[in-house]
């Protein structure tokens, strides 16, 4: 059952379009990686799907209801949710308000913030500090972790691991895989190719605003996807 | 004793400014809004007290009750109307818009009501004249000690509001960065319409004061913005709490400077006011940062 489509969508930044004539179609329950060189639209899909980006054509269906025009908090409460690049947490507010800011007065589901200091154990001992405070992998958790207030049924994250050290991107999809075990939906945008072909089920290439690669990640071998990924051609 | 009575007056004084310096200091927190209407909003809140008063012979107390519901409903009207649109436009449209408004409402009071000079003493009752002689030269006027009991209670609740609740934490987060709120669920437009109705409804506390303690006409509000604006200032537009201690280092500045010359009670305001505009020159922080 498709849960999130993308129809032919179009955006830009003035005389710049970052995302042309894109489709896609997310599934209940998969996971989706999006991958792609910078500059490639991933960031501005992202953000147009949440609702931060208004796009200049095609539509976004999320549930089978047109939600191209809805604004972004409307579309949380829907049931999607963000993880924006640069986690953009907010910086005087301490962990457990960052957290509680995200999570609406009245949809009960099964993050709280309890849950979700269970899942990153490392926010356990920070809970009471401002987040600007954080380290990089802290505040990535809490930016996660924030995300997951809404108890969202389709999570976007946008380059979790960027800038954390490696061993703290280790932490930080270990606990995603707890959130992907049970039955989330979620489109992520990962430049580690490695990482992004073992979490996802499926793997979306873009290129210069366009999709130019899609396939299971078992079938995809790497070679094809570099290709892709480069715009390359492979030789005849 | 002159001087300690002097101070004492200040803080009072203080208070009142500081009272109409928060519904100021709140919009730039969290809008980043310089709301040069500010000092008319409190007039009319004067006005509308007063209307009150004049048709049913209420305590301007009562009155201000009934026109509260009023102002806050103005506020956010305001905000959805006019202020929001403008903000889309830039960082100079709010200061037009508001600039604007404040024209518009100074006009309409002049139209309404005549250019005559109003005042709310009359109808507050026994608090506006009466005062306790503490020592010889040392006197606490019941007014003074109201406004400060009252400006304490609002910067007090104001504090709370923002560091223990829900909403509180909403209006930070929304103040610290609106784009992220909007993508963790927060309405924006709703917690911006929230943050001027209580702006406004608090200006509105600011003119009944004015109303009371001394006199008001449709022109009075730049003058009471300006008062307002340095009181924001001189506390280091860093904290609620910086615009309380700003406001009774204006009032206390305006009475010493008194001591001096009567004449050059407002002047010792302004010198203040230009002197902490120098030392701390670039230092515009952040309002609701240091408020958790």
């Amino acid at each position: 059952m498709t849960l999130l489509e993308v129809d032919g969508l179009d955006c830009r930044y003035g005389l710049l379009q970052a995302v042309r004539g894109v489709s896609l179609a997310i599934g209940q329950g998969e996971t989706v990686a999006l991958i792609g060189a910078n500059g490639a639209g991933k960031t501005t899909l992202m953000r147009a799907i949440a609702g931060a980006h208004r796009p200049h054509g095609g539509r976004v269906v999320f549930d089978g209801a047109d939600i191209t025009r809805a604004p972004a908090h409307r579309r949380v409460s829907l049931g999607i949710a963000l993880v924006p690049e640069g986690r953009r947490l907010f910086p005087g507010l301490t962990v457990e308000e960052n957290l509680r800011v995200a999570a609406p007065p009245r949809r009960r589901g099964r993050w709280n913030v309890q849950s979700v200091l269970e899942v990153f154990p490392l926010l356990q001992p920070r809970r009471h500090m401002v987040a600007a405070n954080l380290s990089g992998g802290e505040q990535q958790a809490v930016a996660i972790g924030r995300a997951l207030m809404s108890n969202p049924r389709v999570l976007l994250l946008d380059e979790v691991s960027l800038g954390l050290a490696p061993v703290v991107v280790d932490a930080v999809y270990r606990s995603l895989a707890d959130v992907i075990k049970e039955g989330a939906t979620v489109l992520l945008v990962e430049q580690d190719l490695t990482r992004a072909l073992k979490v996802a089920g499926r793997v979306v290439c873009m290129l210069e605003g366009r999709v130019v690669l899609e396939g299971e990640a078992s079938s995809l071998d790497r070679d094809r996807v570099v290709n892709a990924y480069f715009g390359l051609r492979r030789p005849a | 004793m002159t001087l300690i009575n002097a101070i004492l007056q200040g803080i009072f004084l203080g208070a009142f400014y500081a009272v109409l310096a928060c519904g100021l200091s709140i919009m730039f927190g969290v809008m980043r809004i310089i709301n040069l209407a500010h000092g008319d909003l409190a007039v009319l809140g004067a006005y509308i007290t007063f209307v009150i008063v004049d048709h049913t012979g209420v305590s301007a107390f009562i009155a201000f009750l009934v026109a509260l519901p009023v102002m806050i409903v103005l506020g956010y009207v305001l905000q959805l109307t006019v202020l929001e649109r403008s903000l889309k436009a830039g960082i100079l449209t709010p200061l037009l818009a508001t600039f604007g408004l404040s024209i518009v409402i100074q006009n309409l009071l002049q139209l309404t009501f005549s250019p005559d000079v109003r005042s709310l003493g009359g109808s507050a009752g026994a608090i506006t004249t009466s005062s306790w002689l503490v020592t010889n030269g040392l006197s606490v006027s019941a007014l003074g000690l109201v406004m400060l009991v009252v400006a304490l209670i609002v910067f007090g609740s104001l504090q709370l509001f923002l560091s223990r609740t829900r909403a509180g934490w909403v209006m930070r987060a929304t103040a610290e960065d609106p784009d992220a709120a909007e993508l963790v669920g927060i309405d924006s437009r709703s917690v911006y319409a929230r943050a001027t109705a209580i702006a406004v409804a608090i200006a509105a506390l600011g003119g009944l004061f004015l109303g009371i303690r001394s006199v008001f006409d449709p022109q009075s509000g730049p003058t009471q913005l300006i008062f307002a604006f340095e009181a924001v200032v001189i506390g280091g537009m860093g904290s609620l709490w910086g615009t309380l201690l700003g406001g009774i280092a204006l009032g206390v500045a305006q009475t010493l400077g008194a001591q001096v010359h009567p004449q050059f009670a407002v002047m010792a305001g302004h010198l203040l006011f230009l002197t902490v505009l120098i030392v701390r020159f670039g230092g515009g922080r952040v309002v609701l940062r240091t408020a958790r």
